[in-house]
């Protein structure tokens, strides 16, 4: 199996591939990590870039192409391979691409789905004694179609308590390039989804995708509300013994 | 708040300045849509009122559709039956055309806003009238038909109470069902209290802001202008090709009273509101009301094939309005929003509008619909049509709830697709075209990935050393950190761990 890492975790959450790697090894997966791979290409192609977003379709497939499960720790960047590779390699009239684009369609995997669906398990060993909210990110739900398996996942980790978050599915307003081109309203919805978090009293807010909590954690961490993002992957990873 | 002009005679309450329709033939001088919305974000009443009205109304829908078991079939038959009008847009009309002609309308194609207009001032003329009732309609919105037929010396008169608290507030509507939820009662007191007597019955004295109270002054209002208006105008919800039949539904009675009362019944129509059958009505009389208005079924439906004796108007008349739609049916991609039936679920669920309101949006349609529909018929010319398509999160709450199972987040996309291709193509260059060339370079090789990567994590090793987060810094990071922070970039990426503690494997 393969590990696709996602652009901004390579870059800027490091510890949440690292975390889907020990994790996955302690479970018994030989994993590997294609050197190839760089990004899914959704910044481009939801931002309009057609022909940029398409150079990552063509990449992706490169990395991806020999490998029967590719797991990546994110229903977005997932999401977007799964609903709009194929789009674009169609749309530019490459057949051949869109092909096998999708072929690696049906062998990606949000690692939620391929720790549930493949493995067949909700208890991973895992143990996390802390009060957590679990904010079910849009693309995870709506696009990657995750359903409810990050609930029963983090239900199954031990010591861990998981209170409801209010308005649960409304948008935190990060939506890629919008929270620059409209930051105003994205700061007014992160504002709405950080007072949501803050009201469960939770010590940690829980995503599958590390782009959506850096928007909720940076309006948590700016408030200094002392409510911590992390990565499922992360808590799914954690053992007891292991430092924070 | 504007208020009429001195020293021009007007018959109705002046709207703002500008305009929000579809095929006007000024150029659209809304400012782009974060500037409206950071205005609309401040206005803490608005703010209230839609969030409070939103949350109401989509908590509802969710009841009223859970309560209908095969939900999800019967919206792909409603997204059938409307791709099926589409593809056999020609066949439809002129069996439309036909039906309608047989039954005793009579019928009257216009390709554009203007057009319409013309069609509509001289029907009015020919009744030798200076004033008509009409239904709240989002056509008539669409071709800003009440500017036309006041400049042409005719007062057009709201009757829906929304579209009455709007017209009498020197107001736009900011919703295509609820056109005055950005107003509270308190508002709509103060509103009746200063305009009502200028336009006709005056309301109560020491009136309270209570609603039945408040709908009350606005019956006895209307009930006069009722009773005198040789004219009536409507839109249309649906129209029956295989029998002729116009279908209206609304809540209030008051359309009723339009298409009854009235000599004359003019009724103004997007072409694409055919349905094939009396047969199919019922698939789009389980989808609007549950989705609309989160009713089992709305108050009043109404129904009139053309001209009955004795009963009713004895002049009917359909106006088949193009402006746009077969443009829209042109687009591969663009052509599904053609499938809208104007009941609102999409932007009763959009985070974004309940946020900033309709207004934001310098369209007479926003919202998600909005921002997929109105840069295909109007195009992405103006700087407000260009802002439009990235109103949106990208959350695509919309796509689940839509009746007719548009893909307006997909839409969405292929209009930010236009807009990129049409900066791509423009003479002088735009930041943003210019920055996606290394950009792409970066994500185009994981090689170059790679160097992006050790230049980060020289700089992240030398500027954000012992930071985990960064606060407010200047342009290009000041829009996301005016509002937040943003984590320090780590000084190893995961690629050199891998590389350093699992490398020779591939």
């Amino acid at each position: 199996m393969a590990l696709f890492a996602t652009c901004i975790n390579d870059l800027m959450f490091p510890s949440t591939p690292k975390a889907v790697v020990i994790l996955l090894e302690r479970l018994g997966c030989v994993v590997e990590f294609p050197m190839e791979q760089t990004c899914c290409g959704q910044m481009f192609t939801n931002t309009g870039y057609f022909n940029d977003g398409l150079d990552c379709v063509k990449t992706y497939v490169k990395a991806f192409e020999p490998y029967e499960y590719i797991v990546g720790p994110s229903g977005s960047c997932v999401g977007a391979i799964r609903h709009q590779s194929v789009m674009l390699a169609e749309k530019a009239g490459n057949a051949k691409l869109a092909t096998k684009a999708a072929k690696c369609v049906e062998h990606s995997y949000d690692l939620t789905e391929f720790l549930v669906d493949v493995l067949g398990l909700t208890d991973v060993g895992a143990f996390f004694p802390h009060k957590v909210t679990y904010h079910p990110t849009c693309h995870s739900v709506r696009i990657a179609k995750v359903g409810d398996r990050p609930y029963q996942l983090l239900r199954g980790v031990r010591g861990l308590e998981l209170v409801d978050l209010p308005d649960s599915d409304t948008c935190c307003g990060f939506g890629g390039t919008f929270s620059i081109k409209n930051p105003e309203v994205s700061a007014a919805m992160a504002a709405d989804k950080a007072r949501n978090v803050v009201s469960t009293g939770a010590e940690y807010v829980v995503t599958g995708d590390n782009a959506c909590l850096m928007n909720i954690g940076g309006v948590l961490h700016r408030n200094n509300t002392g409510v911590k993002p992390i990565h499922l992957a992360e808590i799914l990873a954690h053992q007891e013994g292991d430092a924070l | 708040m504007s208020t009429n002009p001195p020293g021009q005679a007007r018959r109705t309450p002046a709207p703002p300045k500008g305009t929000v329709g579809i095929g006007q033939p000024e150029p659209v001088a809304s400012p782009v849509f974060r500037e409206n919305a950071k205005k609309q974000l401040q206005n803490t009443l608005m703010r209230r009122n839609m969030k409070h009205a939103t949350t109401t109304i989509r908590n509802k829908r969710l009841l009223r559709v859970a309560e209908v078991p095969n939900w999800d079939e019967v919206r792909a038959q409603g997204a059938g039956l409307k791709d099926r009008v589409a593809r056999h847009l020609d066949y439809y009309l002129a069996m439309a055309e036909e039906n309608l002609i047989k039954a005793g309308a009579q019928v009257h194609w216009a390709k554009d806003a203007q057009e319409a207009n013309q069609i509509i001032v001289s029907l009015v003329k020919a009744k030798g009238v200076d004033e008509v009732v009409k239904i709240k309609s989002m056509a008539t919105q669409e071709i800003e038909m009440n500017e036309a037929l006041e400049a042409a010396g005719i007062a057009a008169w709201e009757t829906d109470l929304a579209e009455l608290i709007v017209q009498l507030g020197h107001d736009r509507p900011s919703h295509i069902l609820v056109p005055a939820i950005h107003r509270n009662r308190e508002e709509v007191r103060e509103i009746f209290n200063r305009e009502m007597g200028r336009y006709g019955t005056p309301p109560p004295k020491n009136m309270p802001n209570d609603p039945p109270v408040l709908a009350g002054a606005a019956r006895v209002h209307l009930r006069e202008k009722f009773l005198r208006a040789k004219v009536g105008i409507s839109g249309g919800n649906m129209i029956i090709a295989d029998t002729g039949t116009m279908v209206i539904v609304e809540s209030e009675g008051n359309g009723r009273m339009c298409l009854t009362l009235p000599e004359t019944l003019i009724s103004v129509v997007g072409v694409e509101k055919i349905i094939p059958s009396f047969d199919d009505l019922e698939v789009f009389m389980k989808l609007l009301p549950r989705s609309s208005t989160a009713e089992r079924m709305n108050p009043y439906t109404s129904m009139w094939s053309g001209v009955t004796p004795g009963d009713g108007p004895q002049e009917v008349h359909v106006v088949l309005v193009d402006n746009g739609r077969t443009k829209v049916l042109d687009d591969p991609e663009g052509r599904f929003v053609l499938r809208c039936i104007r009941c609102s679920a999409c932007m009763n669920k959009c985070p974004v509008f309940e946020r900033v309101g309709g207004h934001a949006y310098g369209s007479v349609y926003p919202g998600p619909i909005g921002i997929a529909l109105t840069p295909l018929m109007r195009g992405i010319d103006s700087p407000i049509d260009k802002s439009l398509p990235f109103a949106c999160t990208l959350c695509c709450a919309c796509d689940d709830v839509c009746p007719v199972k548009i893909p307006l987040s997909d839409i969405i996309v292929h209009n930010r697709n236009r807009v990129a291709d049409k900066k791509r193509h423009d003479i002088h260059p735009h930041l943003e075209t210019t920055v996606m060339i290394p950009a792409d370079w970066a994500f185009k090789k994981a090689k170059h990935f790679e160097l992006v990567q050790k230049a980060v994590s020289i700089a992240s090793g030398i500027a954000f050393k012992n930071k985990d987060y960064l606060g407010p810094m200047p342009w290009p990071a000041s829009p996301w950190t005016r509002a937040r922070d943003i984590p320090a970039p780590p000084v190893e990426s995961f690629r050199s761990w891998w590389a350093k503690n699992r490398g020779g494997a591939k």
